[in-house]
């Protein structure tokens, strides 16, 4: 009897097992820092889990934290590959050559990367534009600042930073014509030592509103210390600063990660330059601090509705360079192509570029 | 009572031994670790320590991360014993890989079979020349070589990133802070199709094995030693300090600047910011564990090799913080560094009635 009951059993084991053996379709993800508790990977890693739950157990995520941009990459990529994962997502600039390396030799897996312009067959980027968030930004900056001066700390001389700096004086420069911004590059993605050396230099010089386009809740904090405003990066930073908080510029990414998931399962994906904002929901305008005036909350939402609605496109023209150069023409809008080529600061702007 | 008494000479038996006590005690660390977050500790520790070498593919990256860290390693092992504190080894590694790189960067459309040999040697002489400042420093101004090689190391960094934006960018690379991809003409061949390992992990290898080479059969080595072992000594044996000084210093100049220029024309394939996840510094510990011998660093390189890779594969595989896998590596070092104790000290258990007078 006992015999019977544990074949019948070892059976029912059978059968489930046989049930479940379909595979779980398999996604990873390669960070650049620390998962932490804000921030740029942490943010990809919100959307990874957003991801897990809402399909539950037909996929199965995998992650890799902390990845050097060096000669790591590459094994890593191969190595989640080589794990089985279908697809997977690189979230950070200095990925893009070692994920087309690897998206060669895997021809079978799907390659997404964050931030990069090159593709290949099986490869494709996706990015945000954090212009649009820059934008209403400005728009807050130019009404809240007493000195008329926004601070930048701006991280690397490249395109994306370009063009918030140059969105940021746009927005700005629609409320409050006589603004002024300053900036100063830090050179870092993350380093609260440097971003408050930064921050603290900036308020020396008379500024009031501290922009940041680096990762870590320091230039905010030195704000709230020294009594000014400022705006959270990339994740919710109100905690951080409960007066100085105007709002935070959050990236969520889930959007796109659950799009991309469900095309590759699906057969129908084709590899792309996708761009997200406002509109599809990858960037929010996030606690907005209630301490504000009436009329700067409504100007932030407004100018949010209009971005968001396609009604409000930031790089149309004319604009001129501050050289006095006219580089987009008059009623043209910079395609995605030209805006990832952005490298002059926008007529107004007194700093000179960098190199 | 328990009583830390030195040896009078270092034990033997514990040279040998505080390694593989250190590793026991660090399996039975990791067993409780990885048992109170619920992982399987034999699958984990499996991953950390047996899987990097356990398939070709993994062997060659092992290979890979091991060979920066050796040649580092072996240079700094040579100036430690000879008492030349330099922490310089991570930015004589950028400076090569920078040097090396604007070398490449002339040979983008080339083919020229000397392309490669002229990379090479750019890469070692800029590392040479980045090692060479602080020691003129030190022997001109006596200045203090552990404060002059940091600070190089952080100037070394913002001309890297001088140069990646700057002269070096890539034209057609939309302003990213990276150089062109460099021609094959310029690439270190591999050692197998399959990985990633070049032919710079062989002139690792081969370099080590002369150091050590040096070290225990040259006069040269016989200086070394005599410097570090006793100073006033060696001075009254009439060696020069100068020369010596100079032939060490640029000796891990060169190895740590080959080891720079290997990255960018090896597994990297172009300059880009991020050339060292710290392997100088990195080679600090690493040439420790090797106990200051250019033999002992091949084994300890490869063994932070192996550590480096497995705490990637147990992200992978298993889903450990990468946290608990830096956890259980500090834990590892520290045990072996702690058990090196015993090769000096040992303990014993003397008897009150020894301090009644």
């Amino acid at each position: 009897m006992k015999f019977k009951s544990l074949l019948v059993g070892l059976g029912l084991v059978a059968g489930i097992s046989i049930a479940q053996a379909e595979e779980p379709f398999k996604v990873g993800f390669v960070y650049v820092g620390p998962i932490g508790d804000h921030g740029w990977s942490y943010e990809h890693n919100r959307g990874r889990e957003e991801l897990q739950s809402f399909f539950g157990d037909k996929i199965e995520t995998t992650f890799v934290e902390n990845v050097p941009e060096g000669a790591d990459a590459q094994r890593v990529i191969t190595q989640l590959a080589k794990a089985g994962n279908d697809l997977i997502f690189t979230t950070s600039f200095g990925f893009m050559n070692p994920t087309l390396k690897v998206s060669k030799r895997f021809k079978k897996t799907t390659f997404e990367h964050a931030t990069g312009y090159k593709r290949s067959k099986n490869m494709g980027t996706y990015t945000l534009r954090t212009y649009e968030g820059r934008y209403v930004s400005g728009v807050a900056a130019g009404m809240l600042t007493k000195t008329n001066t926004i601070g930048y700390i701006a991280s690397f001389p490249i395109p994306e930073v370009f063009r918030d700096i140059n969105a940021v004086y746009m927005g700005a420069k629609t409320v409050n014509p006589d603004i002024d911004i300053k900036i100063v590059w830090v050179n870092t993605w993350y380093d609260p030592g440097k971003e408050t050396d930064a921050a603290n230099a900036l308020i020396d010089q008379g500024v009031d509103i501290m922009l940041q386009h680096t990762d870590s809740p320091a230039p905010l904090i030195a704000a709230q210390k020294r009594g000014i405003k400022g705006i959270g990066q990339a994740s919710d930073m109100s905690h951080f600063a409960p007066d100085a908080h105007i709002f935070s510029i959050r990236d969520n990414w889930f959007p796109y990660y659950l799009k991309t998931t469900q095309a590759v399962m699906d057969g129908t994906y084709k590899p792309q330059d996708f761009w997200g904002g406002f509109k599809d929901d990858m960037l929010n305008v996030s606690s907005i601090n209630t301490n504000l005036p009436i009329e700067v909350r409504a100007k932030i939402d407004e100018t949010y509705n209009a971005i968001r609605s396609g009604e409000l496109k930031p790089f149309t023209g004319p604009i001129k360079d501050n050289s006095g150069k006219l580089v987009i023409e008059a009623n043209h809008t910079l395609t995605d192509k030209e805006l990832s080529q952005v490298n002059w600061y926008i007529e107004g702007i007194k700093a000179k570029m960098p190199n | 009572m328990i009583q830390v008494t030195a040896r009078i000479e270092p034990s033997k038996l514990m040279t040998f031994a505080s390694p593989l006590l250190a590793i026991f005690l660090t399996l039975i660390f990791g067993s409780i670790l990885f048992s109170l977050l619920d992982k399987d500790p034999l699958q984990a520790m499996h991953l950390l320590l047996i899987a990097p070498l356990s398939d070709a593919y993994n062997f060659s990256e092992m290979l890979v991360k091991m060979g920066p860290l050796l040649l580092c390693a072996v240079g700094l092992s040579l100036c430690y014993r000879a008492n030349l504190w330099n922490i310089g080894a991570e930015g004589q590694l950028l400076i090569g890989a920078l040097g090396g790189s604007a070398m490449a960067l002339q040979f983008v459309d080339s083919e020229a079979w000397f392309a490669l040999p002229l990379t090479l040697i750019a890469g070692i002489l800029s590392g040479m020349l980045w090692a060479a400042i602080p020691t003129f420093l030190k022997l001109k101004f006596n200045s203090n070589l552990i404060l002059t090689t940091i600070m190089f190391n952080y100037i070394a960094l913002y001309l890297l990133l001088w140069g990646v934006h700057g002269p070096l960018r890539d034209p057609d690379g939309f302003g990213f802070p990276e150089s062109a991809i460099f021609s094959d003409a310029t690439i270190l061949p591999l050692l197998n199709e399959d990985g990633r390992a070049h032919i710079g992990i062989i002139f690792a290898i081969l370099l080590a094995i002369f150091a050590a080479f040096v070290l225990a059969k040259s006069h040269l080595g016989f200086q070394i030693k005599v410097f570090g072992a006793d100073e006033p000594a060696a001075r009254y044996a009439g060696f020069n300090q100068t020369k010596l000084t100079w032939a060490v210093m640029l000796f891990a100049g060169a190895l740590a600047g080959l080891a720079g220029v290997s990255e960018v024309a090896g597994p990297i394939g172009q300059l880009v910011p991020g050339i060292s996840p710290g392997y100088g510094y990195s080679a600090i510990i690493v040439a420790y564990l090797g106990r200051l011998h250019p033999l002992g660093a091949l084994l300890s390189a490869t063994f932070m090799a192996v550590l480096y890779m497995g705490g990637d594969l147990a992200q992978i595989e298993m889903g450990i913080p990468i946290a608990v896998v830096g956890m259980f590596q500090g834990v590892l070092l520290f045990f072996l560094l702690a058990c090196d104790f015993f090769i000096h000290y040992r303990l014993t258990f003397p008897s009150n009635s020894q301090y009644q007078n």
